[in-house]
Parts: structure tokens; sequence; C-alpha cells
């Protein structure tokens, strides 16, 4: 019995200390409440990890590539589960589609004066969400494969095909052409640079009419039909991930490839010396001559949620600015992105992006109906690259199945 | 059993039921019924780190008070049911008036997201269900005769497609039949074919689906039937060999009929599980090439856009389709016990 009360003693008083431990261990950033929801890819863990530092002990991170499942459902609660979500520009939309994120000025007013002025995201005058950094697909090449071939480095995907059948003939890749084709989200990318870069538009202007069924749209589905033909033949399954352990493998020659993943491609590991070293970034690639280029530019940036107390707003803000302040960067994270605060210096594997940027690369359209057009794309592109119909077959299926999903969504009546 | 004790007896698990069971379906139904308010678009200016664009966004004060007056949404009654995404009975309409035969119209069909999910899901459950039911047989009965020292082991490995995580499991297979993995390197040997990707080919793909649903699946018939086997009537087995039936008159006239109503129940299961095929799905990417009912239903809710009446008419179809597929062996099981009184 004496035993018994003892170890209840104990206990209570273990469960004491621990929090007055926790309530002590916050450190500069108040008493409120930090969870994060985020992607998952370096740049965003040392954001997280900074911001978890500043907030204290029990702040919470979940950082995972299903995030945008994730998010929106764990805002909409009351009080809401995250307090913060980090967002880019095309999944910022469904934030703000269903009321979940809350406008920011009074925040920036009292605790974030010092912010710079380029990364305030502002949707019709009122601040939703502060950027950190920037993001672009652009050109990946293999610097010695394109020398034994005697070519410069590609600025259109013309040049891209021609380089890569001259590879081809001279044997030395059978599948020179890398790219995140996985039917879904990936390849609906693919087709939202291209489109993009014949100087196409998706919606008819102010409204929520898709209009892709056209020259530009057949133009689009046609080049990446003629990538393809240099791809793997698993080319349907290979997201970032995958493409990207293609060209660890060596068995890639140009690609089209996330900014954010080029640092893991020039490192050391994973990869034979001859893979590594000679990998290089380039600019964006155009397709056509309508003189845009074909990739889209994105923002990484956080939020900060509706539905919770005026202190866990102003401790996650004060958490999140600390977690992208110019402190984060140092010799190990500085070449992590494009980071957008004062004090980034541009390393190598960080070109492309900046280039992107300064070819007037067009950002991903935050519209609030793009998701679905995105899902749609994703859905039916495989059909015309597999070869089971023609391009304005494909089209027509898309403008089909995404007017359907707007309708459902009161976009369109 | 008194009716008042059969009554406390069976409320806990009613009660659950209704709660956890009936009352989702009555909510999936309604949503199904309803769609999302029509949202008041406006046109504002959006700066970021790239400059500033005129884009639409939602009115969102506006959307709030035509949410606010009808808090469901707006009543679509059948609409999402009819619309391109589920039946699609104008676009089957016309795709049959303008057909140029019926192979042609099957392509239209085919070419509407869910028929070829139906397709997919129908050709699935109609090749596997047998298959499983007749390799889960053949183990039981060869397990069975394997001598008693040797049965763990062999009733353990024989079970291990089933303990092992459907997820887990069709990954490796994935890899592994990879153009550069050892069953995709082994499969371009043999067919001397340098090119041939099970990834990049339809059909190819279709038969490592329903492959792996077999693989998967038997060891459950198999448990089933090795359970069953245990309670053949070992008399009627000696009458039998001692009338000079051979091993497989044997199996045919005596065990077979003896595990009868077994195979309704495993087919019971299976045809609802093989109804709702879904990881394969994920794990081998296949998207490309097969989708099912249940794809389709993840690929809404998945979705950036989330559409929640779209997946809940597709689970209502789903639901529907499972009924219809499991009249036929819920009628005869009725039959059996009715005939047994």
């Amino acid at each position: 019995m004496t035993l018994m009360r003892n170890l209840t003693l104990s206990t209570a008083f273990v469960a004491l200390s621990t929090g007055a431990a926790l309530a002590g261990g916050h450190a500069d950033c108040g008493d409120g409440r930090l969870n994060i929801i985020g992607n998952e890819f370096p740049a965003i863990q040392t954001v997280a990890a900074a911001a978890q530092a500043c907030a204290g002990d029990g702040a919470e991170a979940n950082l995972t590539s299903e995030h945008q499942t994730l998010n929106v459902a764990g805002m909409t609660g009351n009080p809401a589960e995250y307090t913060t979500a980090i967002v880019a520009n095309s999944s910022i939309v469904a934030l703000i589609n269903e009321d979940v994120i809350q406008p920011l000025d009074d925040l920036v007013a009292e605790f974030g004066q010092d912010i710079p002025k380029q990364q305030l995201i502002t949707v019709d005058g009122k601040v939703m969400a502060v950027a950190f950094m920037a993001n672009a697909q652009h050109l990946v090449y293999r610097a010695d494969v394109l020398q034994q071939i005697g070519a410069e480095v590609p600025t259109s995907y013309e040049e891209v095909l021609d380089a890569a059948a001259k590879i081809r003939e001279a044997g030395i890749m059978e599948y020179p052409v890398g790219g995140a084709y996985a039917a879904g989200w990936n390849l609906a990318q693919e087709f939202t640079n291209m489109y993009i870069g014949t100087g196409g538009s998706f919606f008819e202007p102010g409204t929520a009419q898709v209009s892709i069924n056209n020259a530009q749209g057949v133009e689009a589905l046609e080049m990446m039909k003629a990538l393809s033909e240099y791809m793997n033949p698993d080319y349907l399954t290979h997201d970032s991930n995958a493409t990207s352990a293609e060209w660890e493998a060596g068995n890639v020659a140009l690609m089209n490839m996330w900014g954010s993943r080029t640092g893991v491609l020039m490192d050391d590991e994973g990869s034979e010396a001859v893979v590594y070293e000679n990998t290089k970034v380039g600019g964006p690639l155009t397709v056509g001559d309508s003189g845009t280029p074909a990739t889209t530019l994105w923002w990484d940036g956080w939020t900060v949620a509706k539905n919770i107390s005026d202190e866990d707003a102003a401790t996650t803000f004060k958490a999140m600015k600390a977690g992208v302040s110019s402190d984060i960067l140092n010799d190990e994270t500085m070449s992590q992105a494009v980071w957008l605060m004062d004090g980034f210096e541009p390393a190598p594997v960080n070109e492309g992006v900046l280039a992107s940027v300064a070819a007037g690369s067009t950002p991903y359209p935050m519209v609030p109906f793009q998701g679905l057009l995105h899902t749609a794309l994703g859905d039916n592109i495989a059909d015309f690259l597999q070869g089971n119909e023609s391009a304005e077959q494909t089209l027509a299926d898309i403008e089909a199945a995404y007017t359907a999903a707007a309708t459902e969504n009161g976009f369109l009546q | 059993m008194k009716h008042k004790t059969f009554f406390w007896f069976v409320l806990p698990s009613v009660f659950l039921m209704v709660l956890f069971i009936a009352l989702p379906i009555v909510s999936v139904v309604t949503q199904s019924l309803y769609s999302k308010h029509e949202q008041v678009i406006i046109e504002v200016e959006n700066c970021g780190p790239f400059g500033c664009t005129v884009e639409t966004t939602v009115d969102q004060e506006a959307t709030a008070a035509l949410e606010a007056a009808e808090p469901l949404g707006k009543w679509a009654g059948l609409d999402i049911y009819k619309d391109r995404n589920h039946l699609a009975l104008s676009e089957v309409a016309s795709a049959w008036i303008n057909a140029d035969g019926l192979p042609d119209f099957g392509k239209s069909l085919m070419n509407l997201p869910f028929y070829s999910a139906l397709g997919f899901t129908i050709t699935y459950t109609a090749i596997v269900t047998p298959l499983t039911i007749i390799l889960g047989f053949m183990v039981a009965i060869a397990v069975n005769s394997v001598a008693k020292a040797l049965r763990g082991p062999t009733i353990f490995f024989s079970l291990l497609p089933m303990i092992v995580t459907p997820l887990v499991g069709s990954l490796i297979i994935f890899w592994m039949v990879d153009a550069r993995g050892i069953l995709g390197t082994g499969l371009q040997w043999l067919a001397n074919d340098p090119n041939l990707s099970v990834k990049a080919s339809t059909p190819l793909m279709w038969a490592m689906l329903m492959f792996y649903g077999v693989w998967h699946s038997a060891p459950f018939a198999f448990i089933v039937y090795y359970a069953g086997l245990q309670t053949v009537n070992q008399d009627t087995l000696e009458a039998a060999l001692i009338d000079g039936a051979s091993r497989w008159e044997r199996i045919r006239y005596v065990v077979v009929p003896h595990l009868a109503p077994l195979t309704t129940f495993i087919a019971l299961i299976q045809l609802m599980d093989n109804f709702r095929v879904f990881e394969p799905i994920i794990s081998f990417s296949a998207a490309a090439h097969a989708t099912s009912l249940s794809y389709a239903i993840f690929n809404d809710l998945g979705g950036e856009t989330r559409l929640l009446s779209s997946a809940a008419a597709t689970s209502v179809l789903t639901i529907i389709f499972v009924a219809m597929l499991l009249s036929p062996v819920l009628v005869r099981t009725w039959r059996d016990f009715g005939t047994r009184k």
C-alpha cells in the first residue's frame, strides 16, 4: 500500500515538474501554440526546426508529402489542429477557398514590420502569407554527354529533341530524356508548363470557363509526346523522386526538373563521380516561338490559421517569422533553396531558378478553380501519350471533366 | 432464446451498427444529393515576390452568406449522378446514336471515367474471385496431404501473402517488375524484347494487378478451406476408397460437395473485397492504365480542391453495385437455410 502511494505521489510530482518545465521551456515566441503542417524537403525542414526552437518544447510539426490532403481538414475545426500551413501558390488557394486562414495585416503591423515587402503575399490588398523561397522547373543537363555529341546547352524543347536524337544515335543512352511524367499531379504540371510556354491561356478571361482545346493545347501535347519517345518506357510511373533516381543512376542526360531538387543531384551521394560532377543546371526551356518560358514560378510561404486564439496566432506568427529570418542561413542551409530573405547568396544549384525568374517566367496561376483543371489534366493526358486517342479528343475530355467538377463546386452554372 | 433475452443480447451490436454503418451511409447519400453553393467570384489584385497580377478569387463574405442560408449546400437532386464524371447519361446517349457499331460504342464508353473504372473493377472481380477460390482450394488440398510435422511451417508460408501489408507487398512486386528489376528483366529475356515494360503496357499492367490480387487473397480462401477439410467425414472417404474411387474422384464427389457452403462464404467475402480494389492501383502507380471505383473516390477526396459530392455519389453507386453483385449469392444462401427447416 505504501509502495502504491509512493508511486502515485512520485508520478504526480513528475507530471507537475514536466508541466512546469514545458511551461517554462518556451523561449522567445510567447506562450501560445505552434503546430505546423507542410511539405517535406530540406528547406522546409530547416524552417520548421527554427520555428519550433523559438516556440519552445510544446511546438509540433507534421511535414509530409501528403500535406495537401491534410491541411484543410486540419485547419477547419475550432480550434484548428494546425496553427500554420506551409503552402505554395497553388495550395494556398484551397485554404483561401475554404476560408481557414486569416489575413495577417494586424500581425504584420504589430510584430513583423521588418519583413521585406517582397516576401508578403497579398490577395486583394490583404496579406495572406509570407513567402520564404522561390522554386521553378528548369533544364538539368550532363555536360560530358553534350560535349561527346558536340551540342550546345539546349534552350528550347526543340533543341532537347535534337540533342536526344544524337545521343541515341551515338549509342550513349537509349532513353536520354527524363521528366516527372507520372500520371496525376506531375503529368498535369508538365502540361501546365508546356501550355504556358506555347502562349496559351487556361480560362476565358474573368470566368471559370475553360478553354484549352485549341492549337496551343495540341502543340503542348504533341511536344510532350515527342519527348516521351526518348524517355524510359515506364515514364508514366516516374514522379520527381523516381526521375531523380534515374538521373543518379546515369540513365538520363537531359531533363526538366525542380530547382529544389538539384542540390540532391549535384552532391556526391547516390551517384558516380562522372554523373554528379557533370550535372549542370540551365535556364527554363522554351517551346515554339511564343517567347514565354515553358515553366511556372512558385513560392513557398507560411500562413496562419483562422480558427485559433489571438495568443496562438501571435506565437505562431513570431515563431514562423523567426523560422524564415536571415538567422537560419548558414553554410549548410544556404544552398537548400532560393531564399527570399536578405542575406541569401546563390550557389550554382540555385542558378536555374534565378534564371527562370530573370527570364520573366509565369507564376503558377492562383485561381480558385485551377486545382480542378490540374486534376482533370492529370487524369486524362496519359490516354494521348499512350496513343489511345487524338490530341483533340484528349483536350475535349479534359474540358468536359473539368466542367463537370467546376459545376459541382459552384464555379459554373 | 426468449425474445427479451435476445433483444438485450443484440442491442449493443445493433446500436453500434446503426451508429457506425447506417448513419454514415445516410450521410453519404444526403451529401451526394447536394452540391456546393454557387461561388461568388470577383477579380482582385494579387501581389507576391514575382510582382502583381489580376486574378479571380472567391468572395468569402458573399459566399459565406449563401452558405449560412442553406448549410447543406445547393439541392442538386440526381444531377451529380448524371454528370459526365459519373453515369454520364447524355454522353452515353449521344455515343449510342453516333456510334459506328458496337465496338465503337464500347470505345466511347471506356473514354468516360466512370465506365472505364467500372470496366476494370468488374473484370478484376470476375477474374480474381474464381482464381482465388481455385488456388486457395488447391493449396488447402496440398497442405492437407503434407506430412504432419511439416504442416505448421507450410501453413505459415502459405499465409505469408496475407500477412504482408497490401501496400508493402504490392510495392515489392512493383519494384521487381520494373524494366530494370529482376522480374522485368526476366520477362524481357523471355520475350526477347528489350523494350518490353510491364508498367508501360495496359494489358500487362492489368495482368499484374490481377496476379497480385490472386496472390494476396488466395491465403484467405486457403485457410477457410483448410479448416473445412478437417471436418470431412473420414468414414465416407474410406468407403469411397474401398469402392475403388481414385484420389480425384474422392475430391470431386466427397470433398467438394462437403465444402460447397464454404465456397459460398468465400465468394461472398471475395466479391465484396475485389469490387473495392484500391491499394494495388496506388502502389503500382497504375492510374494511367487502370482505375477502379474506389480509386475514383480517393482521387476526388485527395485533390487540392476536394469534390465531396462527387465522392459521395461514387460511393453510393459502389454500394448499389456491390449489393447487385451479392444478391445471387445472398438469395442462394437464403434458400439453403429456408429448405433446411
